[in-house]
């Protein structure tokens, strides 16, 4: 009986092991974001992709206008799509759309604008990834739609017909 | 393009040839006359698949070809030829690969290095090892393909992290990897002994091989890991307690005690559990290493790239593996009872085991300080981070029987002893004491346990280095290799009690002194590399003796990506380092300066390399002797 106890007691030990990890990987705090819908903008220094300027987001999302905020690069073939989704929904007064440009060169980035469009009010330049993780994404294309400095919707992936039905109904 | 195409596909021909091995294996186990001939070919086979797949990568990286994305993520066309090819490995993807790459090489020595092993222990050998592989192959294909297209094709790719560009690191992974997946062979190996019931005498001479390359390449890769986070990451220090340290400490400390365990295994059949148990756990911690590093469960200063998705096959990759070698040890290890009844207090397998048990202790310190943060998370979401000082209080009391018994031990005899030249020792002993009390006298505010420390590993020193004299060429290796740890414990004990920091803001043309140091910031000037802008501060220390040092730290803005480092500028002397290193300050005409005189560093690597070299001795001697 003893002799059998001590294994059952090691892989019992083991399980509690394992499932502790595996709850750690659940909410692994680090880059694994949240969804975060009816919150606060975060405050973060950002830097402006023209004038290579720093500023504060709140700063960007400031008046009682609607916000998209767009994570996209260059090199993601989803944003294409979705660009002439942006460049109709910018002709909406209330509208304004700032992006994030998303691991990406300056060169190529503009190549694709000069190219298919500038929808953006502002431009966020993030170039190693780390602004569109304090936004809570998961990567790109991602859109948050924001008034009064708060997150209202989060959209992941590109936008369809749907979703942008379902803006036009919210800026309303 | 082309490379990517067939890198990818050597791959899955790889994990092909694994499950063929199997099979095989299966076959042969049950008419085990002859090791069938295309094992071997098979083995080499996917071995060669391998290298192929990895010089693929590394012909992608030379190339710059950004059609594939691990290309695309982590280089740069005007990055230096050599860090292009060392960001083959400076990333997630191509780390695995060279993983892989040495998992498919050991095993192939392995059954090339065998040929007088019993053939049912080199089959299971080869069949636990497979499972291994093939695992790591479905990680790699599944979760972190190195070969993924982009399209459209970028012109440019994003560059590797600036700190990662550096000749230390460019090393450092394949070393450690080395020394990580070598402990992979002892765990296939040792679980195909227990199987077999065949961990004996023999079976530990035969092992004891693999488990000191194993362990000599993951101290050399300690050792650049803790060099280039000294001179890269400019805080001056050597070793951070940080998580990604520890998880390549532990495999260390496991693999040291298994490696003294494998010693008394040789002379006498005992200690086949802790041999067992051991090996298992080296090669789980090296992997539990790979699972909290890469599955960003951890925070960490170096974290690196991390996926969840990764973290949960590592964990069940993880588990599993645990899980069946907890059910053969269970299973099919059978404790011999009649030497378990023979210890005399009194012996060198006494001393063994007791210091086995201290390093036990260190080890559990280690693992609890890495893992216990995750585990009050995950229980009442609370955050904390363990830091020096928790390490520092638990470790070093510790270290003062454990040094005594290391210097004592190899004195003893195996089975029964009685303590010879006594007078020696003690006398080495009092001399000890006495040195130290007239080194901490005048420094230190902690007299008491510095005085104890410092006499504890001068004692080791001392009769270490006596050895050298009295016995010559008998167990050189193991005096070499327990001289350089006294000497790397007197380094880093006085390296901590004398080194001098002075933190200060200058401008152009200002001067810093106190009694002791001048520091003059005489100019700075700038430099355009390819891949890097620097500007450099050039000063002039002066010390209490007068002695003139000209030093320039630099700060280098990298364009790709765009990152600001910090390289410091490091004078080594025989005796000790004068480092100095620069910090902008946002908005300001001032440059935060921050210089350190610090005593012994060349000694703490130099004493590593000496603990490794001893382990070499080790390794190389028994091979003459055959």
């Amino acid at each position: 009986m003893k002799n059998k106890l001590l294994p059952f007691s090691i892989v019992l030990i083991f399980i509690t092991i394992f499932i502790i990890f595996y709850k750690g990987l659940q909410d692994t705090n680090l880059y694994t974001p949240e969804v975060k819908t009816n919150y606060e903008v975060p405050s973060v220094s950002v830097e402006l992709f023209d004038s290579g300027k720093i500023v504060n987001t709140l700063e960007i999302f400031n008046t009682d206008k609607f916000y998209l905020l767009n994570i996209w690069s260059s090199w993601c073939v989803p944003c294409r799509q979705e660009h002439l989704i942006l460049m109709d929904l910018i002709k909406n007064d209330n509208l304004k759309i700032i992006g994030i440009n998303y691991k990406d060169t300056k060169k190529n980035a503009k190549k694709f604008l000069e190219e298919l469009g500038n929808p953006y009010d502002k431009i966020i330049f993030d170039n190693d990834g780390t602004n569109a993780i304090e936004w809570g994404a998961y990567g790109v294309p991602e859109s948050f739609l924001i008034n009064k400095n708060k997150i209202i919707k989060k959209y992941i992936g590109p936008f369809s017909k749907e979703s942008m039905e379902e803006i036009k109904l919210f800026i309303k | 393009m082309l490379f990517s195409v067939i890198g990818n596909y050597s791959l899955f021909l790889g994990l092909f040839f694994g499950l063929v091995l199997i099979y095989l294996s299966v076959k042969n186990f049950k008419n085990p006359k002859l090791l069938d001939t295309k094992i071997l070919s098979f083995t080499f086979l996917q071995f060669f698949l391998v290298v192929i797949s990895f010089l693929c990568l590394v012909l992608s990286f030379v190339l710059s070809d950004f059609s594939n994305e691990t290309v695309f993520n982590n280089s740069h066309t005007t990055k230096p030829f050599f860090y292009k090819i060392a960001g083959t490995w400076g990333n997630h993807e191509g780390s695995l690969l060279l993983w892989l790459l040495v998992l498919t090489l050991f095993i192939l020595i392995f059954l090339i290095r065998t040929k007088n092993q019993p053939i049912k222990y080199r089959i299971l050998t080869l069949m636990f090892q497979q499972i291994i592989i093939i695992g790591f192959f479905i990680f790699l294909i599944k979760t972190s393909n190195p070969f993924n297209y982009i399209y459209p094709i970028p012109t440019e790719g994003l560059g590797l992290n600036p700190i990662l560009q550096d000749p230390a690191l460019a090393i450092h992974p394949p070393i450690l990897y080395l020394g990580y997946v070598g402990s992979s062979i002892i765990f296939s190996s040792v679980l195909a002994a227990t199987t077999l019931n065949i961990v004996s005498q023999k079976w530990a001479s035969h092992i004891k091989k693999w488990a000191l390359s194993s362990w000599i390449f993951l101290t050399l890769g300690i050792l650049l890991g803790s060099i280039w986070a000294y001179y890269e990451l400019g805080w001056g220090g050597f070793w951070f307690w940080d998580p990604v340290e520890n998880v390549s400490l532990m495999p260390w400390l496991a693999l040291t005690t298994l490696l003294h365990c494998i010693l008394v295994l040789e002379k006498k059949l005992i200690l086949t559990s802790w041999v067992i148990i051991l090996s298992i756990s080296t090669f789980a911690l090296s992997m539990s290493g790979t699972f909290l590093v890469r599955s960003g469960i951890l925070n960490s200063v170096h974290t690196f790239a991390n996926d969840p998705e990764r973290g949960l096959f590592i964990l069940i990759f993880l588990f599993s593996l645990i899980f069946l070698s907890l059910f053969i040890f269970f299973f099919f290890h059978k404790t011999n009872k009649n030497n378990l009844s023979s210890f005399f207090w009194l012996s060198k397998e006494t001393a063994i085991i007791v210091n086995n048990w201290f390093m036990m202790y260190f080890l559990s310190v280690v693992l609890i300080g890495t893992i216990y943060p995750i585990f009050l998370d995950v229980l009442s979401s609370q955050k904390i981070s363990v830091g020096p000082p928790f390490y520092h209080k638990l470790i070093i009391p510790f270290l003062v029987p454990f040094l005594l018994i290391m210097a004592i031990g190899p004195k003893l005899k195996w089975i029964k002893s009685n303590l010879d030249d006594k007078i020696y020792l003690i006398s080495l002993l009092i001399i000890s004491i006495f040195l130290s009390i007239l080194i901490v006298k005048n420094f230190s505010p902690n007299f008491l346990i510095n005085t104890i420390l410092i006499s504890s590993a001068l004692y080791l020193f001392f009769i270490t280095l006596r050895d050298f004299f009295i016995k010559g060429f008998k167990n050189l290796a193991q005096n070499i290799a327990h001289f350089g740890f006294s000497l790397l414990i007197l380094s880093i004990l006085f390296n901590s009690l004398f080194s001098n920091e002075i933190i200060t803001n200058l401008r152009v043309g200002e001067i810093f002194q106190n009694t002791k140091t001048k520091i003059v910031f005489k100019s700075i000037s700038q430099k355009k590399e390819k891949n890097y802008r620097s500007i450099i501060g050039n000063f002039i220390v002066q010390d209490s003796k007068g002695k003139i040092e000209n030093l320039s730290p630099e700060l280098r803005i990298y364009n790709q990506p765009n990152i600001a480092t910090s390289e410091a500028d490091i004078k080594t002397t025989l005796l000790s380092d004068k480092f100095i290193v620069i910090n902008m300050v946002q908005n300001q005409d001032f440059f935060n300066v921050r210089y350190q005189v610090k005593p012994f560093m060349l000694w703490i690597w130099l004493s590593v390399i000496l603990i490794s070299f001893g382990g070499l001795v080790s390794f190389v001697k028994k091979d003459y002797e055959k």
